[in-house]
C-alpha cells in the first residue's frame, strides 16, 4: 500500500496520555474491595478443596488412610493416587521451556515436603480443612538432601529458561598476569519464597467438555493451551480469567500441580470447585529462588582498571527439574572488563522446583558482584563511586556491543546528590550518630535486561467517539491497568477516558508474559500499534472521500490526537474521527497490533535499563542490629510512561533488595528436609517500620533502538543494585563483611570479633 | 450444634447459621455473606490482609471465631465510602499509590483507620509506621502507605475544623 499515509511514527512523542503521572485506573476498585481476584469467586454449588501435604522430603507414600477424612461431616470427596484419573499430558513432561513438572496425585513417589498426596473436597471449606488434616499417611522415607554439602552436583545444560551456564571472552589469564591486585569473595545466598499476599488460588468450573477458570496468571497465553493440554480438551474450550493477580513476582508464570487438582476435581465431581493454597502450602509446590554458593573474582592494574572478572555460581534446584537461578550472569555487562569467565554448576536439594523470581539470576548475582567491587574500589584506595565511574562500561564487555541506551553517569550523579553522597570517610567504622550508632554509607550500580515478547492487542473505534482497546495482559500490581491504557489511548490519539480497556482474560488477544520487565513495552507496544492500525484506515477512509478536508492527502503525513485527524503540515486542516466513520455510513474500526522491536537493532545494540543506589544503615554497637534509614536511588529506563507507577515499581524493587540484604531466607530442616518457617512469623519480609525512607528518583533516557515506543521494565530493577548497597554501607560502618544473605546479628558478631583479634 | 448469631455489618444486619464453632469471621465474611473485599493471605494473624473493624477496633479477622461476636458491629472495606464519596484513607491511599497488587489495600485501609481513631489524628510518621507494621505488603508500597495514611490524617483533621 504504498499511498497509506503514514500516522504517527515511532520515536515521535507518544501523546498526551503517556508520561502522565495518572493514579490508577484499577484504584477505586481496589481500595473499595470490588476488585475480584481469583478466590473471590462463588458460582453455584461451589465445593471447597484443600490438599494434604506429604511431611517427608523424600521417598513413597506406602499408605494412605481416607476413612477418618470421609467420615466428617460435610467431606464429600478424597482424591489420592488410587483414585484420581490420568492427565491427558504426563505431568512429567516438559512441553514448552515454561512448563514446571508438577504433582497432581499421579503416583506415590513424594519428591519435596509439602507435595500434595491427597486432596479433600467439601461442602464447606472448614470440613475441607480438617478433613485434610484427618488424612494420614505412611511412607517409606529416604534421606533428605538440603544444602550444598549434602545435594548431589550436576552439571547443568542450561540456566534461566536457555542460556548457556557458561561463558567466557578474552584472555582470563593473560590479563592475570597484567593485574597489581585482585580482590575475591565468596557468599551464600538462601532459597527464597515469592510470598504474593495472595495465595495461589483456582476456582474451576466444567460444563460438559467446556472449563472456565478463575486463576491468578502472569502469561495466560501459555496457560490457556497448557490448561487444554493437561485435560485433553482443545484450547478454545478453556475461558481463563485473571483481572487481579494479588501479587506474582514470577511465580504466576506457569501452572502449578494445586491449581490443577482443583480443576480435576471439579470435573470428578460435575461441581465448580475452589482450591485455594494456605500459606504454608507456599513453600514446596509453587516454586521459589534457588538457593546460591558464588564466587567472584575482580583482577586489577596498577592503574585501578578492572582486567579480569570470574564469576562462579552454584545454584539449588530439584531432584527432578533442572531450572537454575542464572546468578552467574548477572555481571556480564555491567563495568569494563577486558576478560569475562562466568560459570554455573548445580546443586539438587529434596525441595520444590525453584524459578523464576523477581529480577532472576540478576538480584542474585547482583548482591555478590557489588561487594567485590566495593573491596576492589578499598583496595585502589578510592571512593566507591569514582571507582565505578573509573570502570564505566563504555561497551557491553561481554560482545562489544554499545548499549542502545545508558543514562548509568546520570543516575549516579542524580542518585549521589540526592543522597548527599560527600566526605564519606573511606575507612569503616568513622560514622556516629547523635544516639551513638555506627553509620555507614553504602552504593550500588541497578541493572536489567530489555527483553521484548511478541503481543498482540485490538483496538476498535466507534462511530460514537468512543473506543475498545484490549489484550490480555496481567496486572499483579506494577500498574498494567493503567499503563497500558495510557498507551493504547496514544495509539488511538485519543482521551484514556473515551476508551474501554480490558486485559486479563483469554478471549483476548494474548499479550504475552507479564515477566522479565518486559510486559509494558511488549504489551503496550502491541496497543500502540493496534491504535494506529485503526488510525491508518481511518487516514484511508478519509483521504479518499472527496468531501473530507483531508481527501487526497494520501501521501501526507497525518496526526491522530484528541479524537481528530489533521495534516501535521497544517494541523487546521483535519476533521473528527466521527465525522469521517458518519460519513463514511461506518460503525466501527477494527485495528490489530503487535509491538515491534527492529531486528537489526536486537543485533547492533545490547539493551539494558540501569540505576544507582545508596544505602545508608545504622548499626547497634552492641546488638549489632542493623537498621536501613536511608535507601535512594536514580534509574533510567528509557521512556516512562507512568512516573507515579513507575517509581512505586522501584521502591517496590528496591524494598525486595533490603529484604534480600537483611530480612528473608527460607530455611529447611536438613534431617526432614521440611520447611521449618514457612509462615509469616518465620519467614521474613520488611513492615513499614523498617522502611522509615525510601526514594526513587527518574532520570530521562531517550532510547531510540530498543523498541518503537523506547520504552524499557522498571519492576526488577530495583532489586539489583540495593542490596549490594546495603552490604556496602554495613561494611563502611562496622568494618564486617559477612559470608552469606541475610546479612545476621551472629555472623556481624562473629566479623567484629574476628576484627579485633 | 447449630448456632445462629447475629451480625450487623456495615450497617445492615445478618442473620448467620454455624453449623458449629468453627467458622471464623473471615470465612463468614467471605464465603458465607459474600462480602470478598476482605481478604486471606495467610489465615494466621501475621499478615493483616483479613484486618476489619469491630466495634470500632481492628482485629484479624482470621483470628476471630465468628460465634463469639453475636451483636458485633463490624465494618469491611466495603462499608467505608459514603455512597459515591471514599473515606478520605481510600481517597489518600489512591492519591499516593498506596497500593500495587492491592491484595492487601483492605487490610491495610481498615488498619489505618483503626490506627486514626486510636491515636486521636495526632499520629506522628514514626507512629504511623509502627502502627501499620501488623500489616504486609509484599510488592513493597510503603513509602505509598506511610503518605496516604499522613495526608488521611490531615485531611480528616482539616475537615474536622470546617
Amino acid at each position: 500500500m504504498a499511498d497509506t499515509p503514514m500516522v504517527a511514527a515511532h520515536h515521535v512523542r507518544l501523546g498526551s496520555n503517556s508520561g502522565q503521572s495518572m493514579t490508577r485506573k484499577d484504584g477505586l476498585a481496589k481500595v473499595t474491595g470490588k476488585a475480584n481476584y481469583a478466590a473471590d469467586n462463588r458460582p453455584e454449588g461451589l465445593l471447597h478443596a484443600v490438599f494434604a501435604g506429604a511431611s517427608i522430603a523424600r521417598g513413597r507414600v506406602t499408605l494412605l488412610d481416607t476413612k477418618a477424612a470421609l467420615a466428617h461431616p460435610g467431606v464429600v470427596h478424597v482424591m489420592t493416587p488410587e483414585n484420581t484419573p490420568a492427565l491427558s499430558q504426563d505431568p512429567d513432561e516438559k512441553t514448552t521451556p515454561f512448563t514446571a513438572r508438577i504433582d497432581v496425585l499421579q503416583h506415590n513417589d513424594v519428591r519435596y515436603a509439602g507435595q500434595p498426596i491427597a486432596v479433600v473436597v467439601a461442602e464447606t471449606l472448614e470440613a475441607a480443612i480438617e478433613g485434610a488434616r484427618l488424612i494420614k499417611a505412611e511412607y517409606d522415607e529416604q534421606p533428605a538432601r538440603i544444602g550444598f554439602d549434602d545435594g548431589e552436583a550436576f552439571t547443568p545444560e542450561a540456566v534461566g529458561i536457555s542460556t548457556p551456564p557458561k561463558f567466557a571472552t578474552g584472555d582470563l589469564e593473560a590479563q592475570r598476569k597484567q593485574a597489581a591486585s585482585s580482590v575475591s569473595v565468596v557468599v551464600e545466598t538462601p532459597l527464597q519464597y515469592h510470598n504474593a499476599m495472595e495465595p495461589h488460588a483456582v476456582v474451576a468450573a466444567w460444563d460438559g467438555d467446556k472449563l472456565t477458570v478463575d486463576m491468578p496468571n502472569q502469561a495466560i497465553g501459555l496457560a490457556k493451551p497448557g490448561i487444554a493440554n493437561y485435560f485433553g480438551i482443545p484450547a478454545e474450550n478453556v475461558t481463563l480469567r485473571s483481572p487481579y493477580l494479588g501479587g506474582g513476582f514470577g511465580s504466576k508464570a506457569v501452572l502449578f500441580g494445586p491449581q490443577m487438582l482443583g480443576i480435576l476435581a471439579a470435573r470428578e465431581l460435575k461441581r465448580p470447585v475452589k482450591l485455594a493454597l494456605k500459606r504454608d502450602q507456599m513453600f514446596g509446590p509453587v516454586q521459589h529462588r534457588s538457593a546460591t554458593r558464588q564466587t567472584v573474582r575482580y583482577d586489577i592494574d596498577a592503574d585501578n582498571r578492572l582486567l579480569a572478572f570470574e564469576h562462579q555460581a552454584n545454584v539449588s534446584t530439584s531432584s527432578f527439574d533442572n531450572w537454575l537461578d542464572g546468578a552467574a550472569n548477572a555481571g556480564l555487562s555491567l563495568y569494563a572488563t577486558p576478560a569475562i569467565s562466568v560459570a554455573h554448576s548445580g546443586t539438587r536439594f529434596d525441595t520444590g522446583t525453584p524459578g523464576a523470581m523477581r529480577a532472576p539470576g540478576i538480584a542474585t548475582g547482583s548482591a555478590v558482584i557489588e561487594c567485590a567491587i566495593d573491596m576492589a574500589a578499598e583496595k585502589a584506595g578510592m571512593d566507591p563511586l569514582e571507582f565505578r565511574l573509573h570502570n564505566y562500561a563504555e561497551k557491553d564487555h561481554s560482545n562489544g556491543k554499545p548499549y542502545s541506551a545508558k543514562a548509568l553517569r546520570e543516575c549516579y550523579e542524580t542518585a549521589a546528590n540526592a543522597f548527599g553522597w560527600t566526605d564519606r570517610p573511606p575507612k569503616p567504622g568513622q560514622m556516629r550518630d547523635e544516639d551513638g550508632l555506627l553509620t555507614g554509607w553504602g552504593m550500588g550500580t541497578s541493572i536489567f535486561h530489555a527483553p521484548f515478547f511478541p503481543a498482540k492487542a485490538r483496538a476498535v473505534l466507534r462511530k460514537d467517539g468512543t473506543a475498545r482497546a484490549e489484550t490480555s495482559g496481567a496486572d499483579m500490581g506494577q500498574g498494567a491497568w493503567t499503563a497500558l491504557w495510557q498507551m493504547a489511548a496514544d495509539g488511538l490519539g485519543m482521551a484514556a477516558d473515551d476508551i474501554d480497556f480490558d486485559i486479563g482474560h483469554s478471549d483476548l488477544p494474548d499479550g504475552s508474559v507479564a515477566g522479565g520487565s518486559a510486559h509494558t513495552a511488549s504489551a503496550g507496544g502491541a496497543l500502540f500499534a493496534a491504535g494506529n492500525d485503526v488510525i491508518r484506515q481511518l487516514a484511508e477512509i478519509a483521504t479518499k472521500d472527496s468531501d473530507s478536508p483531508l481527501f487526497g492527502a494520501g501521501n501526507e503525513r497525518l496526526i491522530g490526537e484528541n479524537g481528530r485527524l489533521f495534516k501535521a503540515s497544517d494541523p487546521s486542516v483535519g476533521e473528527p474521527y466521527t465525522a469521517i466513520l458518519e460519513r463514511a455510513g461506518i460503525d466501527e474500526i477494527e485495528g490489530q497490533g503487535r509491538g515491534n522491536r527492529d531486528k537489526a537493532s536486537t543485533e547492533t545494540y545490547a539493551m539494558f535499563s540501569h540505576g544507582a543506589v545508596f544505602a545508608e544503615v545504622k548499626v547497634d554497637p552492641d546488638l549489632y542490629q542493623v537498621r536501613v534509614t536511608r535507601l535512594i536511588g536514580a534509574f533510567a529506563a528509557g521512556r516512562i510512561i507512568n512516573p507515579r507507577l513507575a517509581k512505586s515499581q522501584l521502591t517496590g524493587g528496591m524494598i525486595w533488595g533490603m529484604s534480600f540484604a537483611l530480612h528473608e531466607e527460607g530455611v529447611h530442616d536438613k534431617r526432614t528436609g521440611r520447611p521449618l518457617n514457612n509462615d509469616f512469623a518465620g519467614y521474613h519480609i520488611p513492615v513499614l517500620a523498617d522502611v522509615p525512607h525510601v526514594e526513587a528518583l527518574l532520570v530521562d533516557e531517550d532510547d531510540p533502538h530498543v523498541n518503537d515506543l523506547g520504552v524499557k521494565g522498571v519492576g526488577e530493577l530495583g532489586i539489583t543494585g540495593t542490596v549490594g548497597a546495603i552490604a556496602n554501607a554495613v561494611w563502611h560502618a562496622i568494618g564486617v563483611r559477612t559470608p552469606r544473605y541475610p546479612i545476621k546479628i551472629e555472623d556481624l558478631l562473629k566479623g567484629a570479633e574476628a576484627l579485633k583479634a | 450444634m447449630a448456632l445462629r448469631i447475629s451480625l450487623n455489618i456495615n450497617g445492615t444486619e445478618h442473620g448467620v447459621d454455624l453449623e458449629d464453632p468453627r467458622p471464623t469471621l473471615l470465612d463468614v465474611l467471605r464465603e458465607r455473606i459474600g462480602l470478598t473485599g476482605t481478604k486471606k493471605g495467610c489465615d494466621r494473624g501475621q499478615c493483616g490482609a483479613c484486618t476489619v473493624l469491630v466495634d470500632g477496633r481492628r482485629v484479624n479477622s482470621c483470628l476471630t471465631l465468628a460465634v463469639s461476636l453475636d451483636g458485633a458491629d463490624i465494618t469491611t472495606v466495603e462499608g467505608l465510602a459514603d455512597g459515591d464519596t471514599l473515606h478520605p484513607v481510600q481517597a489518600a491511599f489512591i492519591q499516593n499509590d498506596g497500593f500495587q497488587c492491592g491484595y492487601c489495600t483492605p487490610g491495610q485501609i481498615m488498619s489505618a483507620v483503626g490506627l486514626l481513631s486510636e491515636t486521636g489524628g495526632q499520629a506522628s510518621a514514626e507512629a504511623i509506621r509502627e502502627g501499620m507494621s501488623g500489616n504486609l505488603c509484599r510488592c513493597g508500597a510503603y513509602a505509598g502507605i506511610q503518605d496516604a495514611v499522613l495526608e488521611a490524617q490531615a485531611n480528616i483533621a482539616k475537615a474536622g475544623k470546617s
